[in-house]
């Protein structure tokens, strides 16, 4: 620091330079500008007249000041000048340990906090002081032992936040692993308030000097997702002494096709002064489920991620009752419990169930059902294989369904004797039974068994040497209660009783709804968090790392696994870092911050000397100075211009390098769009996107087909296909639009009619499938035939005819006589040849537009019959048999053509002056 | 195909022009002499010059041959036909060639020296017109009489000898006694020459007129700024750190200069003229015409 100003230099031996400003003053002093040369006759009458100020010869005092200014400020700025802390200021002697804390908070500005170490470690250094370095974040206890300097230095450069908070119990215990003597400490630590700090700074203190290097305020950090209301809740939490801000929320997770994206944004505003403010992120159900990652944005630590696991989500239950409803018997009716047990934690849709199959729930749960028929069967076997989880009850119904002899029913995970057997009637010998205590590594295992719970009636499994593997719960004499099978990625679970209180008193207790939610059939409340994790072991599937960002954890890693409790009880850290673990078919987040967590500051004792790293953030002059000493030799330049009498010229001179240097505000818009940026290096295929998902795929699936077959065949090679949003695209770089219409889609706004209009006027195309041909209609009558009319009612469109024989799309690549997609023989229209085209003698075609028509119009839905998979493979059946793949290549030679129309415009309608040309030519 | 039949025609004439400046020259003096002509002076025109004549009774000592015989016839006594002795005015016409007359100080103005030849070259046709004798002070070029006279001048005027010298000087030892001089210069440079010429020209009873053809520049001294002055052919240099505050007294310097120019001129009974080139030549040429013609009109009746 200099002279109390927290003033350092990069270069501080260049100040010497100013030592020379004397001599450069009179070094300038005595060269004024340059005079103008001028030719004059009547030097004659000049000659001897001497001015009276002789001291004009010399250079003004103004352009001496502004010079020796510029000149000052040069040297300054060369000589890195930077304001505010930077570098050790310790100038004790004796060793030094350095205590780092490293942990998620630092992440936020860790390149400068760790050149600030390494700075304390090199000054350290530098002063020959022995360093010994002591990582509170990292794995295993630290034991600092004073070694080589250069080793505390490399480690430091090594050194990488931990996505976790240094756990508890890391200060008393380097407080018992002090190395001896006396030595000072130099204390990195995180803002966050942690009361285990005081022991050690006490043992610290007992040796020497302690100095704490931590900033002023934590960076700010999101808890764990709990569902409850309308969405899910989390808190945004931020020091407290923080301005009214507003932060954002990226929230992403899977599309339907499993692909992450980014789903929303939601801003958070943060009035002044607090710190902590409860977010509702209001989804629509279907959304929500989907949600993985809440982001803070700019956050960039581990806290400002928030992971949602099963627990955020609420599943969709479809809940089948095959019995006809029976009046004033509710109690009786078998949906009744499971209807309770399902409505605080999932979505419960009811109703018959080959509607419930397509409706594509997570589970579905099946009340008392006899044999269900074929059709029905295979559906839901189909569904289940995809994943889905059947829970079946017992009743009367199945166990009159059972036949001794019946082959094996894939939707039951066992096979059943006939009938049922009751134990504790009024005609059994046997009391009910309770159940058995869950089996250690079983999917109900922790879940505690009320007393009361027995079972009166159950259907009975064949024995066999599988069925223990099947067994998910006994009663006490061995007997099946639930039984599982795995059926494709799906799972067949049974209950032996009923979903009634009549066979057990299993539906009317508790822990039918923990196992239900052990099923994944119902979402656990968050305070049940423990329970649903303390059974199973579980494996880390992926893990926050420090800036915030999920890694995923290879198969395999991570040893034997965690066991539940550990999970349940711990704050995440070294053995268990924060992340997502998955113990059978669940998926459970550990969070960094639980949803009470709270950012208290780190409140120090008042004898401890605190360096607030960012008090006065380290911010380089150079730029400044070196800025103005420009700005001042301008100055001068402009003074000097003007002193020597040359200012009207010198002036225009540098207006117009001013104007030169003023940047260009169109140049500054960044061109960020991928889509764009493609669209401009080549020439892309796009499509409109209609809103309607189904079209939009279709449409982009025929146009990599189409961009497959451009490739192979032709020297046009468009990339990927392009979605385009006519409200908000620029249309400006493509020359093709495939348009689809669905019969439901949107009328596009003014602003996008203009955009389109603009589009045709440039010479694009636009080619609209009504996708009707298939002859179910006639021609123009259809939905979408309807609708286009509406659609292109704002469009310039010229008058339109069905394409000619002659028509240059004939053959502008292949000789084609009719324009075949997935249906044949529709009406395809583009612009009217002009009335008066006539064909010149000898030749076959007339001379049609000049120029290209800007829309063709057709229904033979070309998209399906181009569609490709990415290998190149079609999608979509055309025809049949050979006829059928005639008809798809005819389509895709459709497809070449109109490409190459929109690419070459008239170009082969142009080789009938072939001749003409030649007979010019030879004369 | 008509486009470069003008462009030819155009190159043509500039390629004339370039390679003999003397019919533009003499086109401008004509255009600006016809200016002056217009402008009412028409007295000059009436003069039958060479064809005067009367008739007077023949005397003894006539010869026979003298006798006109068709006036004799009409009377008795015997008449002579006499020519009237014309007194033919000699005017000799100088414009300085010297660097300092190559200046303009903006473009749109014309050179000193330009201006200079063309007020001659006018001033010649207007005298041929009436009937005077025009030359130069060069021995090569003395005062003859006739439209031929004035072609030579525009030729000696269009192409100057290279001016050689910062200032031109007359050159003494040519001058016709009895006649005119007309010089034209700037007047910047050194005045002994041109004083030893007027006295010269005093001694043969020559009258003249100096005219001073100055640039506005060279009267205003507009100069701001630093500058270096360097005459035209760099010969003379003078820097001023700031010329605005030289210019009163520069303007004092050409105002003596022209003082001593007046005297010098007032001790020969000769007039001095200035014109500026950004003024029009036509009021110059009048001026001039007017003060050379009438006296050598005045001079041609007395006799």
């Amino acid at each position: 620091m200099i002279g109390g100003l927290p003033l350092t230099f990069a270069a501080p031996a260049l100040l010497w330079a100013l030592a020379l400003i004397p001599v450069l003053w009179l070094l300038l002093r005595l060269l004024p500008p340059a005079p103008v040369v001028r030719r004059f006759p009547a030097v004659a009458l000049l000659l001897g007249l001497t001015e009276r100020d002789a001291d004009v010869h010399r250079t003004p005092l103004l352009l001496m000041l502004l010079r020796t200014a510029a000149l000052l400020a040069a040297i300054l700025g060369f000589a890195g000048p930077v304001l505010g802390p930077r570098g050790a200021t310790g100038g004790g002697s004796g060793p030094v340990l350095m205590v780092v804390e490293a942990d998620w908070p630092d992440a936020a500005r860790w390149a400068a906090l760790q050149a600030r170490l390494t700075d304390e470690a090199s000054a350290a250094v530098a002063a020959g002081r022995p360093v010994a370095v002591a990582v509170l974040s990292e794995a295993q206890v630290p034991r600092p032992v004073f070694g080589l300097p250069g080793a505390a230095r490399d480690r430091i450069a090594a050194l990488r936040p931990a996505p976790w908070a240094v756990p508890a119990a890391r200060f008393a215990a380097l407080a018992g692993a002090l190395p001896e003597g006396r030595f000072e400490t130099v204390w990195q630590a995180d803002a966050l308030d942690r009361p285990e700090r005081a022991a050690l700074l006490a043992a610290l203190q007992a040796r020497g000097p302690v100095r704490v290097l931590t900033p002023p305020a934590p960076p700010p950090a999101l808890t764990a997702p709990e569902p409850g209301g309308a969405g899910l809740n989390l808190a945004l939490l931020r020091p407290a002494r923080g301005p009214a801000e507003t932060y954002t929320l990226a929230i992403a997770g899977t599309d339907p096709n499993g692909v992450e994206r980014l789903l929303t944004r939601q801003p958070v505003a943060v009035p002044a002064g607090a710190d902590r403010v409860a977010v509702t992120l209001d989804l629509a159900p279907e959304l929500r489920n989907r949600v993985q990652r809440i982001t803070l944005e700019r956050g960039a630590t581990a806290g400002a991620l928030a992971l949602a696991d099963d627990g955020a989500r609420r599943p969709k239950v479809a809940l089948v009752d095959p019995t006809p409803p029976q009046e004033g018997l509710e109690l009786l009716s078998p949906s009744h419990y499971l209807r309770a047990a399902l409505a605080d934690g999932a979505d419960v849709i009811e109703g018959a169930l080959p509607d419930m199959v397509r409706a594509a729930p997570q589970g579905i749960v099946l009340a008392d059902a006899g044999g269900l028929p074929a059709d029905q069967a295979d559906a839901l076997i189909d569904w289940v294989r995809k994943g889905g989880v059947l829970v079946r009850f017992a009743g009367p119904r199945l166990a009159a369904s059972i036949e001794p002899d019946a082959p094996d029913d894939l939707l039951l995970p066992v096979r059943l004797r006939p009938g049922d057997r009751a134990l504790g009637g009024t005609m059994t010998w046997g009391a009910p039974r309770p159940l058995a205590p869950f089996a250690k590594d079983s999917l109900f295992s922790g879940l505690a068994l009320p007393p009361d719970v027995t079972v009166g009636t159950q259907v009975l499994a064949e024995p066999g040497p599988e069925l223990s593997d099947h067994t998910l719960a006994t009663l006490q004499d061995g007997t099946p209660l639930v039984t599982q099978s795995t059926l494709g990625a799906g799972r067949v679970v049974l209950f032996h009783v009923t979903a009634t209180a009549d066979w057990s008193s299993l539906p009317a207790s508790g822990l039918f709804v923990q196992m239900l939610e052990r099923l994944a059939m119902i979402a656990p409340p968050a305070r049940d968090r423990a329970a649903v994790l303390s059974g199973g072991v579980w494996r880390a599937v992926a893990t926050v790392d420090a800036s915030g960002a999920l890694q995923p954890v290879a198969e395999g890693a991570g040893g034997a696994g965690i066991p539940g409790a550990r999970l349940a009880a711990g704050p995440a850290g070294p053995e268990i870092p924060a992340g997502l673990y998955q113990s059978g078919g669940r998926r459970m987040a550990l969070p960094l911050l639980p949803p009470g967590a709270a950012l208290a500051p780190a409140a120090w004792p008042s004898g401890v000397a605190l360096d607030r790293l960012d008090a006065v953030p380290a911010r380089s002059l150079k730029g400044v100075l070196l800025a103005t000493a420009l700005a001042l030799l301008a100055v001068e330049a402009l003074a000097a211009i003007w002193l020597s009498g040359r200012f009207a010229r010198g002036l225009a001179a540098v207006l117009a390098l001013g104007l030169l240097a003023l940047p260009d505000p169109r140049g500054a818009r960044a061109l960020d769009d991928p889509a764009l940026l493609r669209a401009a290096g080549g020439t892309v295929l796009a499509h409109v996107l209609t809103g309607d998902a189904s079209v939009d795929r279709l449409a982009d699936e025929g146009l990599t087909g189409l961009g497959w077959t451009l490739t192979l065949r032709t020297a046009v090679e468009p990339g990927p296909p392009v979605g385009i949003d006519l409200e908000k695209d620029d249309l400006s770089l493509y020359a093709f639009l495939y348009w689809p219409v669905a019969a439901d889609e949107p009328l596009p706004s003014a602003a996008a009619y203009g955009r389109l209009n603009a589009f045709l006027r440039s010479g694009g195309l636009i080619l609209f499938d009504t996708r009707d041909g298939d002859g179910s209609a006639a021609p123009g009558t259809s939905p979408e035939a309807e609708r286009l009319k509406v659609l292109a009612a704002g469009l310039d469109i010229p008058a339109l005819a069905p394409v000619p024989a002659d028509h240059v799309l004939t053959r502008s690549f292949y000789l084609l006589d009719d324009f075949p997609g997935r249906y044949v023989g529709a009406p395809v229209w583009a612009e009217a040849p002009p009335p008066d085209a006539v064909a010149a003698a000898g030749m076959p075609f007339r001379s049609l537009n000049d120029g290209v028509s800007p829309v063709i119009i057709g229904g033979n839905d070309w998209a399906s019959a181009w569609a490709t998979d990415d290998r190149g493979q079609p999608l979509y059946p055309v025809g049949e048999g050979v006829a059928g793949e005639r008809q798809r290549e005819m389509a895709a030679r459709f497809g070449v053509n109109l490409v190459m129309y929109v690419l070459t415009g008239n170009y082969k309608s142009d080789q009938v002056h072939v001749p003409a040309l030649l007979e010019r030519l030879g004369q | 195909m008509s486009q470069p039949l003008i462009a030819r025609a155009s190159i043509r004439a500039g390629a004339e022009a370039l390679a003999d400046p003397a019919p533009a020259l003499l086109a401008a003096a004509e255009r600006l002499a016809a200016s002056v002509r217009a402008g009412g002076h028409g007295r000059r025109r009436a003069g039958p010059g060479p064809d005067f004549w009367q008739y007077r009774a023949a005397e003894a000592g006539d010869a026979a041959r003298s006798i006109d015989w068709r006036r004799s016839a009409r009377a008795d006594q015997d008449y002579v036909r006499d020519r009237e002795w014309v007194q033919v005015q000699t005017v000799q016409v100088w414009a300085d060639g010297g660097l300092s007359m190559r200046y303009h100080s903006a473009p749109r103005l014309p050179e000193k020296a330009h201006r200079a030849a063309v007020l001659a070259l006018a001033l010649a046709i207007l005298l041929e017109q009436g009937g005077e004798r025009v030359g130069t002070l060069d021995p090569d070029l003395p005062p003859r009489v006739g439209r031929a006279q004035v072609e030579r001048l525009a030729g000696a005027f269009a192409r100057p000898a290279p001016p050689a010298a910062e200032f031109g000087v007359p050159r003494p030892g040519t001058l016709v006694p009895g006649g005119w001089a007309v010089l034209l210069s700037d007047f910047l440079g050194p005045l002994d020459p041109l004083a030893a010429l007027i006295e010269e020209a005093a001694g043969k009873r020559m009258s003249g007129v100096l005219m001073q053809v100055l640039d506005p520049a060279e009267e205003t001294f507009p100069f701001t700024g630093r500058t270096l002055f360097r005459s035209i052919g760099g010969g003379l240099s003078h820097e001023a750190s700031e010329p605005a505050s030289l210019g009163a007294r520069y303007r004092e310097r050409l105002a003596e200069r022209r003082d001593g120019l007046s005297a010098l001129a007032r001790a020969a009974g000769w007039t001095v003229l200035t014109h500026r080139t950004d003024a029009a030549p036509a009021p110059a040429l009048w001026a001039l015409g007017g003060l050379v013609g009438r006296r050598a009109h005045h001079w041609g009746g007395g006799a």
